[in-house]
């Protein structure tokens, strides 16, 4: 077979490529730049005087006992988020692949929660949680569990790492229903017939089949809980109480847009955007081996 | 030939023609002003209305208002715009901004230059001092136009109170009175006798200044940029610990940060709450029971003399400069500016929306109109800001990246009412705040 470049004219592969480049210019390269620029300099908040500092603001970020604090809220949010929306994504989405009665409302239900905006999905897991006017917030309290996530970090925690996985698990469970619906089942009923049990099969033949889907999601939901959480934070905790909910991204808009502090904001959005490259390099190179392309 | 229908419509089409031509005409005539302001509905609503009123009443000038977000948003939006060449003449800037406008130099014009610039005059003495004393320069220069001032007062359920064998025409006046008190409405029964909205601007700003106790040095930030925090003193010290040990046997309830305890009062779950007096026209709608309102308690063993006036919270205009501006434009704004500083809008501003009078006039006005008889307590925040005169402890706070510092005292204190030691916690505090302080001092240098 011959390879043939499609293309006669040879500006025209550069023109259809522009606007995707432009695109990438305009709102990745160029604040990025901005925000390595505002890195290594303290400002005031109007813009009028402006000092170039080296890596100072990286010093004083990474020498603050707090942001070190917030790096470990971080890795527990984030490590509890993926897992806890896999997790239960993958088992929804076997018992729907499951040959159920009403299996398509059960599918579209589990869709919904993907259409709500985080905040919108984090004031309605306020009105369940809240200790005086939420329904379970109430509930727990009249039990004697002495609910008030205000108070307690471990509590607002949990109802964080809740709020945030359930929205995820919706998108999740749409990606592991496709990739369920594509193992063949010839595959699955050989193995029936050969006499292993469903669990057997699963772990055998539906997860490794998966792998691609569950790599894919890995990465996907990392950097939603990196980056996307920032809107149910903020309606539920406001990172509080203390700091036992404040991430890495919350901590950036606090510094950069309520406190007007621009060089360390900058400076945190630098080193956020490092790990989670770090991070996704790491995925690819040591996770992606293990995965199985069919 | 002519139709009836064609001549119609070619006379409408004359007439609109017309119409608009002059609309343009009298466009460019008039001076534009852009006011940006913070305020939500339904008080967004009337602050349009207020505008309004002033467009009508003259037709050089056409202010126009845009709301623009919440307070902080209002601030991040003007200074976006500052940097980027077009801020709006008119900016509304919560309190705890004032010393980041002040700090801001060439891209602010403080009020009493625009007056002196364009022959106007609004007299700083007109207004009540504890409300201009916060937007004025250390000698008395009003930097800004004060306009929506509120205070934190004490808002008690009246029925709780009877409830409790509590006398209900009699709000606890000290805080031994008041934990007397939420002992009593907790053997009541009552879930939450106590809360506070604005955490720290009730129970660390105001508490300082009833008590004539500096909350930073340097005369709470007027004296230089250099002030540092002092809320680890022991009036305060004493204080958190009053208020985490009532948390721990129930007399109090921490209801949540800044202005979010707020509804816990209304629904009649917390019997007793400090909150802004802008509470009370929730309050009026909301309650179902009877309710009063009173000034702020105090500590008898820690003040000298009768407590002092309280500080205020709230917005001010603040005039700001764009390259292209023109003398003209200026001139617009001092006169929206002079219509704003009439008592007669500002006792009708009070009345209508629970934010104090501004003005000795428009209080007095107020009066006249026999607003407090119909509304008993709707004095209160007015008469706990007057009480005494100012002294450099109740002008108000000038300290740099003030909202920063607010969150970390919040936090510090959340941290205190999961345990960790009161002393502990302030100290924290003081030595994050400073930080911030100093980073501001820094940044703000000239």
């Amino acid at each position: 077979m011959q390879r043939r470049v499609i293309f006669d004219n040879k500006l025209l592969p550069y023109l259809l490529l522009a606007p995707q480049v432009a695109v990438t210019l305009v709102f990745f390269i160029w604040p990025a730049a901005q925000a390595i620029w505002q890195s290594v300099h303290i400002q005031d908040a109007f813009g009028l005087r402006s000092e170039f500092v080296w890596f100072e603001n990286f010093e004083v970020i990474l020498r603050d006992p707090n942001y070190i604090e917030t790096l470990k809220t971080t890795a527990i949010f984030s490590v509890s988020v993926t897992v806890l929306s896999l997790g239960v994504a993958l088992l929804l989405a076997v018992l729907a692949d499951s040959k159920i009665k009403g299996a398509r409302a059960y599918k579209t239900l589990l869709i919904w929660p993907y259409a709500l905006a985080p905040a919108v999905a984090a004031v309605l897991w306020m009105f369940i949680f809240n200790p005086e006017i939420g329904s379970l917030g109430q509930l727990l309290n009249r039990l004697g569990l002495d609910w008030d996530y205000r108070l307690n970090g471990t509590q607002a925690m949990i109802m964080v790492i809740l709020a945030a996985s359930w929205k995820q698990v919706a998108y999740n469970f749409i990606f592991f229903l496709a990739g369920l619906q594509a193992i063949p089942r010839s595959v699955m009923e050989a193995a029936s017939i050969d006499g292993a049990g469903p669990v057997r099969r699963f772990w055998t033949i539906t997860f490794p089949l998966l792998s691609p889907t569950t790599f894919f999601l890995l990465v996907v939901d990392m950097v939603y809980a990196f980056f996307e959480t920032f809107g149910t934070i903020h309606a539920l905790t406001h990172g509080g109480p203390g700091k036992s909910t404040e991430t890495l991204i919350f901590r950036v808009y606090q510094d950069g847009v309520v406190n007007n502090d621009l060089g360390a904001s900058s400076a945190q959005s630098v080193i956020l955007m490092v790990i989670v490259i770090a991070l996704t390099a790491v995925q690819f190179r040591f996770v992606e081996r293990k995965v199985h392309y069919a | 030939m002519l139709t009836r229908r064609t001549l119609g419509l070619a006379t409408a089409a004359l007439a609109l023609a017309a119409g608009l031509s002059s609309g343009a005409a009298l466009a460019q005539q008039k001076t534009v002003v852009e006011f940006w302001h913070g305020l939500p509905q339904p008080l967004g609503g009337q602050l349009e209305e207020v505008v309004k009123g002033f467009n009508a009443s003259q037709d050089k000038v056409q202010v126009n208002p845009s709301f623009k977000g919440s307070y902080p948003e209002t601030m991040q939006a003007a200074i976006a715009a500052f940097r980027a060449g077009n801020a709006p003449h008119i900016v509304q800037m919560f309190e705890v901004g004032t010393a980041t406008m002040l700090a801001a130099g060439p891209a602010v014009k403080p009020v009493h230059q625009l007056m002196q610039e364009t022959g106007a005059t609004v007299d700083p003495k007109a207004y009540i001092p504890a409300v201009s004393g916060y937007y004025s320069s250390k000698d008395g220069k009003m930097m800004a136009l004060p306009f929506n001032s509120s205070t934190n007062i004490m808002f008690y359920n009246k029925d709780a109170f009877q409830k409790a064998g509590l006398d209900p025409n009699k709000a606890p006046a000290t805080w031994p009175e008041l934990i007397g008190a939420a002992k009593a409405l907790k053997a009541a029964g009552i879930a939450c006798p106590f809360t506070t909205s604005w955490p720290t601007w009730a129970q660390f700003e105001q508490l300082g200044a009833i008590h004539d106790t500096p909350f930073a040095s340097q005369a709470n930030g007027f004296g230089g940029l250099n002030a540092e925090l002092k809320i680890n003193a022991p009036l305060y010290v004493k204080h958190v610990q009053t208020l985490v040990d009532m948390q721990k046997e129930g007399t109090f309830r921490y209801g949540g940060r800044d202005n979010k305890p707020d509804g816990l009062f209304p629904s009649g779950e917390c019997a007793i709450i400090h909150a802004s007096s802008g509470l009370r026209s929730r309050i009026a709608k909301e309650a179902t029971f009877a309710w009063g309102a009173a000034p702020l308690p105090y500590w008898p063993d820690q003040i000298k003399g009768e407590p002092k006036n309280g500080i205020i919270g709230g917005a001010a205009f603040w005039v700001m400069t764009a390259p292209k501006r023109t003398p003209a434009e200026y001139k617009a704004v001092s006169e929206f500016f002079t219509y704003l500083a009439k008592p007669e809008i500002d006792a009708k501003w009070h009345m209508d929306t629970g934010y104090v009078p501004v003005t000795f006039k428009g209080f007095e006005l107020a009066k006249a109109e026999g607003f407090y008889e119909k509304n008993p307590g709707a004095d209160v925040p007015a008469k706990q800001l007057t009480r005494t005169p100012t002294t450099e402890n109740t002008m108000g706070l000038r300290l740099g990246n003030l909202p920063e510092i607010r969150n970390i005292i919040q936090e510090e204190l959340e941290k205190a009412f999961q345990g960790q030691p009161v002393q502990q916690s302030l100290d924290t505090a003081v030595q994050r705040g400073n930080v911030v302080l100093r980073n501001f001092e820094r940044a703000n240098k000239n």
